[in-house]
């Protein structure tokens, strides 16, 4: 059976999608995932679709489903590297992924999740400059 | 006039014949140099019926032609399925309704994404919908 790999990166778990997924793949990633954050106690997960070419109703349903499930769990979901074609075709498929953070990479997208989730270190650091003040 | 210059036929009964029949609409598409946006257009379009067909009809044939019109080329696909029909096809057209758990988005969907749509349907015997995307449209 083919899985979608989730790999964990500290309090965050990434996916990067890299092959077309049909509806039992897509619905095996929502529960592996939720069953992940529940699991590793991830504070936030990115998505990366940068390599999808299609997200029709279904799979758009599944992505708003993995951001609302893992908001209620306690972690933030982005998702990243839509491409422009599938942007244009999902809004005018009437399915604009409203509730679901999106970010333009990778990058801009782990950026989004550090400054969504303060680690204590750095709570720690701001204390000692107010310290040394 | 619309003169076909291509086509196949495929049959789709399973969940992975959906990727089989994404990748040859593709082809046709690509072979007739649609664009990037155009072609996910009808790939996304092509998705949702095809699915539809699946979850209603439990599978069907799909006609994938190239066809033309005057200069203009074109992908046209045709959906044949012999499923329980559809009762109302005006409600059935309309964003947000569905018989199933989804979202409603099929028909209208793909109808707003493809250049021209048709649907015949009859209950018990089944439902048949062409759609065309031009490769300029």
């Amino acid at each position: 059976m083919e899985k979608i790999p989730i790999l964990r990166m500290g309090s965050f778990l990434l996916v990067t999608i890299q092959v077309d997924l049909y509806d039992r793949l897509a619905l095996n990633l929502e529960s592996d995932l939720v069953q992940m954050v529940n699991k590793t106690s991830a504070k936030g997960v990115l998505i990366d679709i940068s390599a999808v070419s299609i997200v029709d109703s279904f799979m758009g349903r599944i992505i708003g489903n993995i951001a609302n499930m893992t908001r209620i769990m306690d972690a933030q979901t982005v998702v990243v590297g839509m491409q422009p074609a599938v942007a244009i075709t999902l809004v005018e498929l009437g399915l604009p992924l409203n509730g679901v953070r999106t970010a333009l990479n990778v990058e801009k997208g782990m950026e989004y999740l550090h400054s969504m989730i303060p680690h204590e270190e750095e709570d720690e650091t701001a204390d000692d400059d107010s310290n040394t003040d | 006039m619309i003169v076909t210059l291509t086509k196949d036929e495929m049959t789709v009964f399973k969940e992975q014949d959906v990727i089989l029949f994404r990748n040859r609409v593709k082809e046709f598409a690509v072979k007739i140099k649609m664009g990037l946006v155009n072609q996910t257009k009808l790939i996304t379009a092509a998705s949702e019926l095809v699915r539809n067909m699946l979850i209603y009809a439990k599978g069907g044939k799909v006609l994938i032609e190239v066809v033309s019109r005057g200069r203009d080329n074109g992908v046209r696909l045709t959906f044949k399925d012999q499923g329980p029909g559809i009762k109302d096809i005006n409600l059935a057209m309309k964003d947000g309704f569905t018989t199933g758990k989804s979202l409603g988005l099929g028909l209208p969907g793909a109808k707003r994404l493809a250049n021209e749509f048709a649907i015949q349907s009859e209950l018990g015997k089944g439902t048949t919908i062409t759609i065309i995307k031009w490769a300029n449209g």
